[in-house]
């Protein structure tokens, strides 16, 4: 007799093995307080070059980006994510990744159609809605301000 | 009476074409694994001498070709037709493989059940005398099926437990009207299944279904039993798929399978080797069916294997549109000379 689907959903779950969440939950603990460790022993080396406070967690940033541009390209950064997953997923590391592993990856269809219209393929919607979410953010913290009384 | 005959859904080729012979390629990986040793030739790395990851499928399928045809000590013109598909978009890899040999091309798609669906037609155009010798064959390349239906190769993101590793491998056979070899007695086309799975991370809890029904409609239409088998080989379930068939043809059709069931998902790699739920992809079972199975039949220590090609056919944007996935399972069986149903 044919299976429904609902009872075959409930077989293909108990044959499914589940992902190993407490383990990548650690793991990912792990990995990501190394990278936020790392970042801040950066930001206070930098602090002792730069005068500005801001400009030395913006010199983070971009190290942090580099370096990540840097170990995909050698092809090492994914074997680390795939242990650390949301630990470098969630930083800047996993932005920078997003971006510069499709550009690798569509480099044989060309430089304008590959790499250049492919590289934001997987940050676009990031982009696409961060930046939605950053006007209307703005846009109301405006009007708050305005009728607290406050701005100027 | 016609060499060909229908019974329920399943042709039986009265005088059965046989298959002269066959090659199987792969890479690095491949050869890291358990069949690694009897794949006739393996590619030093996956470029394949190429600088595309298309272009390193096509040489290898069009390596399996050749080598195939070496092994039949036939030249391309003596081969009526090439029936030929793979994963890529448009079949990039079997047209471009085949375009450098004269040899008249059918493409044919059918996911990953592309190996048994080629037998299946070259067996019925050789047995019917639309053609004296046929080639079927097959390709699929691990990073080519990841940037067309996944995520680019150094994106650094997590595989689920059930998600299965594409094949970089090929595989080619030559089957002829007369010879020596194993004989294709039976092909059976399979129905398009679908019983409402989503997850593409869990394409053998999706194929699951069609190979039950397949293997099941065969088995009665031939009244053969599953102990009457040396081996029912489906293509590329893994471990997740494998199961729930075996459970399936339990509950759904009362037929146990068990103890003559392998999945060529299952056999290419080993657990050592990070592939999680198995192998998949075409080139998953044309390898293991060309560098093994057949191997295993010409020795004589497999008389009669039913090999059932099981093919998920979700488009790159279908999942997207919040469809299931369905799947085809195509079989053709097996028999070591000198045997018969």
């Amino acid at each position: 007799m044919r299976l429904s689907q609902k009872e075959y959903a409930g077989m293909v779950k108990s044959a499914s093995p589940d992902s190993p969440v407490l383990l990548s939950c650690l793991k990912a603990f792990a990995a990501g307080g190394a990278i936020c460790a790392f970042a801040q022993g950066l930001s206070v080396l930098y602090g002792t070059w730069l005068a500005e406070k801001k400009q030395a967690d913006l010199a983070v940033t971009l190290t942090l980006i580099f370096l990540t541009a840097v170990l995909t390209a050698f092809g090492v950064f994914d074997k680390i994510a795939k242990h650390a997953g949301a630990g470098t997923f969630v930083p800047i590391t996993g932005f920078a990744n997003s971006i510069v592993s499709p550009a690798m990856e569509f480099s044989t269809e060309g430089r304008i159609l590959g790499t250049g219209a492919q590289m934001f393929r997987i940050a676009g919607p990031v982009l696409v809605y961060g930046l939605s979410m950053a006007a209307v953010y703005g846009a109301l913290y405006r009007l708050f301000v305005y009728w607290m009384g406050g701005g100027a | 009476m016609s060499t060909i005959e229908r019974t329920g859904r399943t042709i039986r080729l009265r005088e059965p074409p046989v298959l002269l012979a066959e090659a199987a390629v792969g890479s690095q990986k491949e050869r890291q694994g358990p069949l690694g040793k009897w794949l006739h030739f393996v590619f030093e790395d996956a470029f394949a001498g190429t600088k595309t990851w298309e272009a390193a499928e096509s040489a290898m399928h069009q390596k399996a070709v050749q080598l195939a045809l070496e092994r039949a000590g036939l030249r391309e013109t003596d081969v009526d037709v090439a029936l030929a598909g793979d994963l890529l978009n448009q079949c990039m890899s079997s047209s471009f493989a085949l375009r450098q040999m004269q040899i008249p091309f059918a493409g044919m798609f059918g996911a990953c059940s592309t190996m048994a669906l080629t037998l299946g037609m070259a067996a019925i155009l050789t047995a019917c005398g639309a053609a004296e010798r046929a080639i079927a064959s097959t390709s699929s390349h691990f990073c080519a099926a990841e940037k067309q239906f996944r995520m680019p190769l150094e994106y650094g993101g997590q595989r689920a437990p059930t998600a299965q590793w594409t094949a970089t491998a090929a595989g080619a056979a030559v089957v002829a009207r007369k010879g020596d070899g194993p004989r294709i007695e039976a092909v059976h086309f399979g129905t398009v299944t679908d019983y409402g799975v989503k997850d593409s991370a869990n394409m053998g809890a999706a194929m699951a279904p069609s190979a039950c029904r397949t293997i099941a409609d065969f088995l009665e239409d031939l009244r053969l039993k599953p102990a009457q088998m040396d081996l029912i080989l489906t293509g590329d379930l893994g471990a997740v798929g494998s199961d729930l068939l075996q459970n399936l043809l339990r509950r759904e059709r009362d037929t146990e399978i068990r103890a003559v069931h392998q999945d060529c998902g299952c056999l290419l790699y080993d657990d050592t080797q990070d592939v999680h739920a198995g192998a998949s992809g075409c080139g998953c079972s044309a390898a293991v069916l060309c560098a093994h199975i057949l191997r295993r039949m010409r020795e004589g220590s497999l008389r009669r294997v039913l090999f059932a090609g099981t093919g998920a056919l979700l488009s790159g944007v279908s999942p997207l549109q919040g469809e299931s996935i369905p799947s085809v399972t195509h079989a053709v069986l097996l028999t070591a000379q000198g045997g018969t149903v």
